[in-house]
């Protein structure tokens, strides 16, 4: 077929091999099936990896389709979704951690608020659900940016604005603080948004292992914080609400 | 000392549920399951009691499980259930009958008819109820009518009656009894001897035999058998009494709206029996121990949060229900489409069981996210006609409006309804109010809590509403409910109603 683009056709090809059922692949695998060399198979599969179309497992080294392929189809999880299944483990976190609860999504580089927890001391607050915060500038963000390098780096060739001294600016340091959070399976900032701020967070993670939501605390920083490091008690509420709601998201979907 | 913990069965309409809470009323562990609905004609619904009580035993196990907890860590277990629902079964084998015959079900429609014209028996005054397909009491009749041995059974002494506490009851400890807000929805019990009426057993034909003992809503009521060996069994409510009571609504002129299947609004009136002017219900709230019962007012909407599941599974519009909301704001507003959900005809403040549902206003400019928007938005307005009906009888009016259940996920539609109702909307920081009010009820009658001001202590505001929608719309939007409303109801001719068997 002349005039078609000879290796877009080849990473069609990757992925709908990818897209069998339960297919993990190697990169030796692929270039078997493709009857391609192993090193124009590497190329392709590398500038699909960046682009977020597919990832590599951590402990195989085998290739599988990436997020944001699986958000373009119909495996995307709706908000209002996640808010609904979350429900019962939001309300526990903010009873446990006496702090406002919200979780968010990511929405174009951004984080979009889809549910929000008062503070449980009746003052009065108002709902934060539908804002977008900047990525860098919040746990939460850091959280769903670890698992999402396409969105990381997006943002970072946006520049990274900053919102007080604090927020992180250096995309070196940007990409340390991320590979941390993943490292570690949370994220903390204090004072990166707003001065005397701050907040936790770790991953919701659903079915397939995908980063689909970021789960989190925030609040005044001489709460959260003891020598400058999060408490270590909020932060296991934190990581366990957040568990809960991954668990919940493996079951039937109602 | 070693924590210990409430656990409390939510024996809903549309699934079962087991929830553990810690002393501070905070959720510790949680396991759901459906089940399933069967509707062998238009109009009539059925449950499976063998398959709900195979549930109940699969979240409670998983519940403890999920939390590493033991019986042991248990200081009591409180039920909730889904109210009227009526189940017989065989005293000696356990054998339900017959499938469960839910509130939601209408084959008695033609009989609850006929017992309205019978006699000089004032009703309301006896029960707080009215003839209505909703309650159990014509629906155990119903069942004695048309399933062939039955009566003869009932009188040598075989067979038991139950609403859905009873049934689950009788597993757990092999008692059979009832709590007072269960028996209130009966038709049966007289709200002032809380005891079974004879005059209403013999108009509605029912043999005493068959029934259970009706007993306060918090007391211990003997040992759970099998996986919760030894845990007392310590209360048994109504869910939306259940709600209230999670809801801290202890004092007279606290109320709340549950939103779930259908929508009930309860109103806390103490002591006093209120009987409604305006097509409300009088039902006892609840009774702790040999405390004296408290009484409450109540607005029941038949659909709400099963338009959602009916938009769902049988026009396929939506994956799942959140996905509603999500449709729904594909579009400002409901252009014009109002959707009246009379499924089982029209409940509070109507009481039209010949009316069926609606749709009107419709043009070719009416999308799929404006219909999502017109069921959403069913729910707001038919609160909004028990609110003004609550407002009626009380003569006070609403200062905000407290609200829980699986429907308060929805942002959209909370948002509309502090916009329709024009008061605030606040959830509290436990969604599971029902499950929250069967465990308060069942740690109260072992002693796990002090008394009702520490459970008071627990509530606070997790997330609210304000009203932001000019007069003007509110009063088009309300007047053009109404409308739809007119066009609903005096659907159903003689001939449609069921035959009798
Ligand atoms: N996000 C949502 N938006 C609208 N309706 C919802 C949402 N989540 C759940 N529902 C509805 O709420 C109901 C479930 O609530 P629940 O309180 O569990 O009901 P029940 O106790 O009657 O079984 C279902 O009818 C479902 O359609
Ligand atoms: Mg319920």
């Amino acid at each position: 077929m002349p005039g078609n683009i000879q290796s877009i056709e080849r990473a069609a090809a990757i992925l709908r091999l990818l897209s069998g059922r339960n297919r993990r692949l190697g990169v030796v695998d692929l270039a078997g099936e493709l009857n391609l060399p192993k090193g124009t198979v590497h190329g392709l599969l590398r500038t699909l990896q960046h682009v977020g179309f597919v990832e590599q497992d951590k402990d195989s080294g085998k290739y599988q389709l990436g997020a944001a392929l699986l958000h373009m189809g119909s495996s995307y999880l709706d908000g209002n979704e996640l808010r609904t299944r979350a429900l019962n483990w939001s309300d526990s976190l903010a009873a446990r951690t006496h702090e406002a609860v919200r979780i968010g999504t990511l929405h174009d580089s951004r984080v979009l608020v889809v549910h929000h927890v008062f503070r449980p001391d009746d003052s009065f607050q108002t709902l934060d659900v539908g804002s977008l915060l900047p990525a860098h500038a919040t746990a939460m963000g850091k959280v769903l940016l670890a698992d999402h390098p396409y969105a990381a780096d997006e943002l970072i060739g946006q520049g990274l604005e900053a919102f007080t001294d604090w927020t992180i600016t250096a995309p070196d340091r940007l990409r340390e603080e991320l590979t941390l959070a993943r490292e570690r399976g949370w994220a903390w900032e204090v004072g990166e948004l707003l001065a005397g701020q701050a907040s936790m967070a770790a991953p919701i993670i659903d079915r397939t292992g995908r980063t689909v939501g970021a789960m989190g605390i925030v609040g005044k920083a001489e709460r959260l914080l003891t020598t400058r490091k999060p408490r270590a008690e909020l932060l296991s509420y934190v990581r366990e609400a957040a568990r809960a709601v991954s668990h919940e998201l493996g079951a039937i979907p109602w | 000392m070693r924590e210990r913990y409430v656990a409390a069965v939510d024996q809903g309409t549309g699934s079962s549920r087991c929830l553990v809470f810690d002393r501070a009323g905070r959720i510790v562990s949680f396991s759901q399951r459906e089940h399933r609905h069967i509707h062998p004609h238009p109009g009539w619904v059925e449950q499976d009691p063998a398959e709900i009580w195979s549930n109940v035993e699969a979240v409670t196990g998983r519940a403890l499980r999920d939390a590493n907890l033991e019986p042991s860590d248990l200081v009591a277990l409180g039920i909730a259930n889904q109210r009227e629902t009526t189940i017989v079964w065989d005293r000696h084998t356990g054998q339900p009958v017959h499938q469960a015959i839910t509130w939601q079900d209408t084959r008695t429609d033609r009989l609850v008819r006929e017992l309205a014209g019978a006699g000089e028996v004032d009703v309301r005054k006896i029960t707080g109820l009215g003839f209505a397909t909703y309650f159990s009491g014509p629906k155990l009749r119903w069942l004695l009518d048309s399933v062939p041995g039955l009566q003869q059974r009932a009188q040598d002494g075989d067979l038991m009656f139950g609403t859905m506490d009873s049934w689950l009851i009788w597993r757990l400890t092999g008692r059979h009894l009832t709590d007072v807000t269960n028996a209130s929805r009966t038709l049966l019990m007289n709200l002032e001897t809380l005891d079974w009426d004879p005059e209403m057993l013999e108009l509605i034909g029912i043999p005493r035999t068959l029934l259970p003992e009706i007993r306060p809503s918090a007391e211990v009521y003997g040992e759970a058998r099998g996986q919760l060996a030894g845990v007392p069994v310590a209360a048994a409510i109504g869910d939306q009494q259940a709600a209230l009571f999670g809801q801290a609504c202890f004092m007279p002129g606290e109320a709340k709206c549950t939103y779930g299947t259908g929508g009930f609004m309860l109103l806390n009136t103490g002591e006093r029996r209120v009987l409604s002017e305006s097509g409300l219900l009088t039902t006892v709230c609840a009774r702790v121990g040999e405390e004296p019962p408290s009484y409450a007012l109540e607005g029941s909407i038949a659909v709400t949060g099963s338009l959602v599941q009916w938009f769902r599974d049988n026009l396929e519009l939506i994956g799942s229900a959140p996905e509603i909301e999500t449709l729904a704001r594909t579009v400002e507003d409901n252009g014009g489409c109002y959707f009246v959900p009379a499924f089982s005809g029209l409940f509070a403040p109507h009481w039209r069981s010949d009316a069926r549902g609606v749709i009107t206003g419709l043009t070719g400019y009416i999308t799929k996210g404006h219909l999502a928007r017109a069921v959403l938005e069913a729910t707001a307005w038919q609160t909004r006609e028990v609110v003004e009906a609550m407002t009626a009888d009380s003569g006070v009016s609403l200062s905000s409006l407290r609200v829980d259940g699986g429907m308060t996920a929805n942002n959209l539609l909370m948002q509309f309804l502090a916009d329709v109702l024009d008061v605030p909307v606040v959830r509290p920081i436990v969604a599971e109010t029902v499950s929250l009010g069967a465990a308060y009820a069942a740690g109260l009658a072992v002693g796990f809590w002090s008394g009702r001001e520490e459970l008071r202590s627990n509530w606070h505001i997790a997330a609210q509403w304000l009203p932001n929608m000019d007069s003007a719309a509110r009063d088009r939007g309300y007047r053009k409910w109404r409308k739809a409303v007119r066009r609903a109801v005096d659907w159903l001719d003689e001939e449609d109603l069921p035959q009798d068997s």
